[in-house]
């Protein structure tokens, strides 16, 4: 396992490479710069500022520069946010942000699984139909629908949750969760769905009831391993994703997390935190990736061997 | 007194396309210590029958649409959940077909064995864990698990497939059932793991006094171990009788014609290697392959040796059958002949022509010269092609066949193997598996080719529907002068259709020659007991057989 966990992350090397340096001449690319504002500036001031920055320096330079910057882990300072660095701000944001990954997972594995078996346990009844259409809804509906959606319900008309903030008021942490899990929680209950009709429909599942074994126990104990396998795959995926896309309900709710620096980094050009935010969030898909691939194979007994024997 | 009586039992489905009438009125009984064999070909109804009396059949589509089965006088067919999963515990236990799909791979066979025990749904009756391994190891070893202390704890992938059908069995009478189903428990073993298992099955039913229902398509197998044999078709009944009576003094038209076709003897064409000139030259073959579960690092185990040193010649004209047991390495040695596989070291010569070493675009006229017949028809049909499309394919890409004369030579082809003209437009799917078979031999001699490989062409057939292939074969061999080698598990076709055979066994060749003259007198004892565990579909011959082991 530590062998397959290693030539993996090798092969993580080059893709980071190819992130870093796509990502560094595109950002030059765009038109305007960190300093071109609305206000006109006098000349010296910004040739003052390109030069602290080293931005006269010739592009290849810059890019080497910060290339060797990066592989210490020194993403450099921000342009916009003065006097800080983007490491310093990436730390500010993460942990908020991972906190908010974490119940919106919650809420997404909880409501999807129970869905998805659901459903797969009476298939083509309204136990299946009507989960599945709430899942279709869940992912058709985009989160900057549902955010609103769900404060005016809860936050406003019912005044039962606080409509934003992040502990500060207790129940606050509920509508972003709910908001930024459902699409995840929407699409688990399909995978977990399929997954699971797959699995009920083996013999293994028929010798398991011949044997006088409990319809629960056939489920949870013969079922849910091999079921669950395809939402176990997308687990990894599915996490970097609510990292990286947590931007609009982080909006929506006021949080200071990751995701306004990023897109506010974009319309700043600010040069610095796009790349570094960027870098940070394809090391967390490709390391959450991994994870994902590991447990999944670590679930299979016989693909659990062939890689301990390949060792 | 019979444990189990069915009576009138009727099992509809109810599909899209119409209610289907899987078991339609049918009655038995089968009485303590007793065997019954429901023999019948695919869809006749006999696994049907017996998942219906366990409520193991999907419901929808399936429905019980009437009649009773008494279970030491209580109905199976109108018990109550509770009732049902005491009877799958204690009373009535089933082995089923294949062990590798019917035990869960993510679980241990030790914790798949000891469930019935630990889980019992009467709470006076759980056992501990350790109660319940002792009892699990303790049948392990009755079945025949050598090391069964260790083995508990392995997981299915880590049996073979024999193995695998011990801890099946083994399963099976962990709860001391009263009745026994054996739904085709040996058709996906090979033939000498098949004696072995019905030698088992047997033992077991006599020590244990234990009533069981043996399903099969397979007459032979039966043969020996039935006590009453019930010939199931279409769903229904269509004769039932002691064993005796069944084989010897038939009256049924269908049971004759079932027995009519298991293939017995030599074939009844003359030996018709006609030619001495050599078309297929193997010599000093090697096939291997990177071990992929290979834990220790030695060089010994780093290659699975699929193919080990193997020469052998294949005259024109000639039929050569080559039997070997699953893992034997007859499935590599046909794909190696045909450069589908890489091989190792060695040569294959094509009509003096060496084919190892040419690269894909020198062999393609080579390609058209050897064709191959797969074992599975629904899997190696494109699904999204019509018979026509698939029969025109090889023409027009090996540049035989132009857009205006393809219709006419297609026409011929289907006319060749048997197959009516209307039928060119469908979509595989709505054949049968005869006729798909069929259809894929129409695609082997499309091309007009000199050699063709055929792998198991009728192991996923009903015997019927396989004495009908087999004929073809031999008829279209004859008539456009192929060479063949005949790749098969089952020593019977083998010996109905070869000229001569070569028996192999852990990728070398063990014995070869002509085949009657093998069949008379094996000189090698693995081919000896190859041959020693073929199942005879006499019942007075097969038990003494079976006496004899």
């Amino acid at each position: 396992m530590y062998r397959f966990a290693i030539s993996r992350l090798l092969q993580a090397i080059p893709v980071l490479l190819m992130v870093v340096t796509v990502t560094f001449f595109l950002v030059h690319s765009a038109p305007g710069g960190p300093f071109s504002a609305d206000k006109a500036v006098p000349p010296e001031v910004i040739k003052a500022l390109e030069e602290q920055y080293n931005l006269n320096q010739p592009v290849w330079q810059q890019y080497l520069s910060y290339l060797g910057d990066v592989v210490q882990g020194d993403f450099g300072p921000s342009f916009k946010y003065s006097g800080r660095t983007v490491n310093e701000l990436i730390a500010a944001g993460l942990p908020i942000t991972a906190e908010l990954a974490f119940y919106a997972m919650l809420v997404a594995l909880s409501v999807g699984i129970t869905a998805g078996v659901g459903a797969a346990m009476r298939p083509n009844t309204m136990q299946d139909y009507l989960p599945m259409t709430g899942a279709m809804i869940g992912i058709c509906m985009p989160s900057f629908l549902l955010g609103p959606l769900l404060v005016l319900v809860f936050g406003i008309h019912l005044d039962w949750l606080p409509v934003s903030g992040w502990g500060d008021i207790p129940g606050d942490k509920i509508l972003p969760s709910i908001t930024l899990g459902t699409g995840y929680a929407a699409y688990i209950a399909r995978l977990s769905r399929g997954g699971m009709l797959e699995v009920l429909s083996q013999d293994y599942i028929r010798t398991a009831r011949a044997k006088g074994l409990s319809e629960r126990l056939v489920i949870i104990k013969h079922a849910l391993r091999g079921g669950l396998i395809p939402v176990v795959a997308f687990l990894g995926p599915a996490f970097a994703g609510l990292l990286a896309g947590s931007f609009v309900v982080e909006t929506i709710f006021q949080i200071p997390g990751l995701g306004r620096f990023y897109v506010q980094a974009a319309f700043n050009r600010d040069y610095t935190l796009i790349l570094g935010m960027t870098i940070f969030l394809s090391t967390l898909i490709i390391l959450f990736n991994l994870l994902s691939d590991m447990l999944a194979i670590w679930l299979n007994p016989k693909l659990r061997q062939e890689i301990r024997g390949t060792n | 007194m019979a444990i189990l009586e069915v009576n009138g039992l009727k099992v509809y489905f109810h599909t899209r396309n119409g209610v289907v009438k899987a078991v339609d009125d049918v009655s038995f009984s089968v009485d303590r210590g007793e065997t019954l064999a429901i023999v019948g070909e695919s869809g006749s109804g006999k696994s049907v029958t017996c998942y219906s009396l366990l409520n193991l059949l999907p419901k929808p589509p399936a429905r019980i649409e009437g009649g009773t089965a008494l279970f030491d006088g209580k109905d199976l067919l109108t018990c109550s959940a509770a009732e049902m999963r005491k009877h799958r515990c204690d009373d009535i236990a089933v082995i089923f077909q294949d062990p590798m799909t019917s035990l869960n791979p993510f679980l241990t066979i030790g914790e798949q064995l000891i469930e019935p025990l630990i889980y019992h749904p009467d709470r006076s009756q759980i056992q501990t864990r350790v109660e319940a391994k002792r009892t699990a190891v303790a049948l392990l070893d009755e079945v025949g698990i050598i090391d069964s202390q260790a083995r508990f704890d392995c997981y299915p992938h880590e049996f073979s497939g024999g193995m695998r059908q011990r801890v099946m069995i083994a399963m099976a009478l962990i709860t001391d059932p009263k009745l026994l189903i054996c739904d085709e428990p040996t058709t996906a073993l090979d033939v000498t793991i098949q004696a072995q298992i019905l030698l088992l099955i047997k033992k077991l039913q006599e020590t244990r006094n234990v009533a069981v229902i043996f399903i099969s398509h397979d007459l032979g197998v039966v043969a020996g171990i039935a006590d009453k044999v019930l010939v199931m078709c279409d769903g229904t009944i269509r004769e039932t009788g002691d064993t005796d009576d069944i084989f010897y003094r038939t009256q049924n038209d269908y049971t004759k014609k079932l027995l009519a076709a298991i293939p017995e003897g030599a074939k009844t064409l003359p030996n018709r290697a006609k030619s001495d000139e050599t078309l297929i030259e193997v010599t000093h073959l090697k096939t291997y392959f990177r071990n992929q579960l290979n834990t220790n690092k030695s060089k010994e185990n780093r290659f699975v040796k699929a193919v080990d040193d193997v020469s052998m010649e294949i005259a024109r004209g000639e039929i050569l059958g080559l039997v070997g047991e699953s893992g034997s390495g007859k499935s590599t040695l046909g794909r190696s002949i045909l450069q589908l596989a890489p091989t190792t070291e060695g040569s294959v010569k094509f009509s003096g022509q060496t084919l190892t070493g040419l690269t894909a675009k020198q062999l393609v006229p080579w390609r058209r010269k050897m064709q191959m017949i797969f074992q599975d028809p629904y899997a190696s049909l494109n699904p999204r092609m019509t018979v026509f499309e698939t029969l025109s394919e090889p023409l027009l890409y090996h540049g035989l066949a132009t857009k205006k004369n393809i219709a006419n030579q297609v026409r011929q082809l289907m006319d060749d193997v048997g197959l009516s003209q209307a039928q060119l437009r469908k979509y595989p799917h709505e054949f049968s598996g005869g006729q798909r078979q069929r259809i894929a031999i129409g695609r082997a001699i499309a091309t007009k080719p000199e050699f063709i490989i055929a792998d198991e062409p009728v192991s996923a057939l009903d015997v019927t529907i396989q004495a009908q292939i087999l004929d073809l074969i031999l008829e279209l061999v004859e008539r456009h002068n192929l060479t063949m080698m005949f790749i098969s598990h089952d020593l019977s076709v083998v010996r109905y259709i070869s000229d001569r055979v070569v028996i192999m066994n852990r990728g070398v060749i063990v014995e070869q020659g002509n085949t009657e003259t093998l069949w008379a007198a094996p000189k090698e004892g693995y081919t000896k007991e190859l041959l020693a565990a073929i199942p005879l579909a006499d019942p007075a011959a097969e038990r003494k057989r079976i006496a004899n082991i």
